[in-house]
């Protein structure tokens, strides 16, 4: 009988769990630069204690998140430092603009400041607020966390990038060794 | 505030004869003709004792009532040990917007010089690293000449995008 279960079933649970334990263990990168920072801050500490939602653990190294929180306005100057931590992350990822700032530009309609990090950057949550109380910042986990767990990686748009599909460097370099030997000490 | 005392007005219009004074509730300003600009502010600092560079930084006058020039340079010099303060304007009109650089009479004046050249297209002369200080290097335009829109000449926009898939 089980035998009889088309292939996917079993992908798409396997899927399931693996959204299951990413959406529970999100690595929050704090890109915070203006006021918005200090909800982030105040969202992190004791009293609303976002560990709760395992998502407690801020890095301020973008190789150990997934989870990029933008609190604050972002001027032309910061943008590709910006993109460059976004790049840096592994996938997947995903990316939350925190407050009126970073999603629209806030009040600050000026030369230097970016209309929205959406026009730059991927975002899947916006917190609107000037600045977002900390609930509403959970509110955006949790719900980020629900859309985690409902479109997952079912795409595996991780997997899907050109240099993902290349073989890995060191079998590369092995083949090449053993055509190597294999020149040189030809088998007859 | 303190102001620049009586004796020291009358010691610097004496020997310079073009300096324009004038002013406003209490406090004395004068007007430098920019030819003279590094040989006057010489005798500010080693003369008159104003030591300290407050700050530099411009006005821009267009559109402004009963404005004839586009441009106010203004220093603000103070001596430290006399207790003496001196607001100092040169005006500077288009095309001819270069004026000596007084780096070498205060080292201070090299990042306010640069951030009034980011800011109004100033050149300053003989600055040792006339380079935009907030701006990005590929800016071009001075934004806050009044003539600059407030939202920008599209600056912003010239970023590249990033999708799911870039990266
Ligand atoms: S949205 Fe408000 S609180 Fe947040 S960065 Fe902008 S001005 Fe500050």
């Amino acid at each position: 009988m089980a035998l009889e279960l088309p292939e996917n079933v079993v992908i798409s649970k396997l899927d399931a769990l693996a959204s299951w334990c990413r959406k529970n263990s999100l690595w929050p990168m704090p890109f915070a630069t203006a006021c918005c920072g200090i909800e982030l801050m105040a969202t992190g500490a004791s009293k609303h204690d976002l560990a709760r939602f395992g998502a407690e653990v801020f890095r301020f190294s973008p190789r150990q998140c997934d989870l990029m929180i933008v609190a604050g306005r972002v001027v032309m100057k910061m943008l590709p430092v910006l993109q460059r931590i976004w790049s840096q992350m592994h996938e997947p990822k995903w990316c939350i603009s925190m407050g009126a700032c970073a999603s629209t530009g806030g009040v600050f309609d000026t030369y230097s400041v970016v209309q929205g990090i959406d026009r730059f950057l991927p975002v899947d949550m916006y917190v609107p607020g000037c600045p977002p109380r900390p609930e509403q910042l959970i509110q955006s986990i949790i719900d980020l966390q629900d859309k985690i767990q409902r479109e997952g990686t079912i795409s595996g748009r991780e997997f899907t990038t050109a240099a993902r599909q290349q073989p890995k460097r060191a079998l590369v370099e092995v083949a090449a060794a053993s055509q190597l030997d294999s020149a040189r000490n030809p088998v007859f | 505030m303190p102001m620049a005392s009586p004796g020291t007005i009358t010691a610097l219009t004496a020997k310079f004869p073009l300096v324009i004074k004038s002013e406003f509730r209490g406090e004395t300003r004068v007007v430098l003709p920019v030819e003279q600009l590094l040989e006057i502010m010489g005798f500010l600092k080693g003369e008159l004792g104003f030591d300290y560079l407050v700050d530099i930084t411009c006005v821009d006058y267009l559109n402004y009532r009963d404005a004839r020039d586009r441009f106010g340079l203004v220093y603000l010099l103070s001596n430290i040990s006399a207790n003496e303060r001196l607001t100092a304007r040169v005006y500077l009109n288009e095309p001819n917007l270069t004026v000596p650089s007084v780096v070498p009479l205060w080292e201070g004046a090299n990042w306010l010089e640069r951030e009034v050249y980011d800011m109004f297209g100033i050149v300053f002369d003989g600055h040792p690293d006339l380079r935009r200080i907030l701006c990005p290097e590929e800016f071009t335009a001075y934004p806050l000449r009044k003539d600059y829109p407030m939202q920008g000449r599209g600056e912003r926009h010239n970023f590249m995008r990033l999708g799911r898939d870039e990266t």
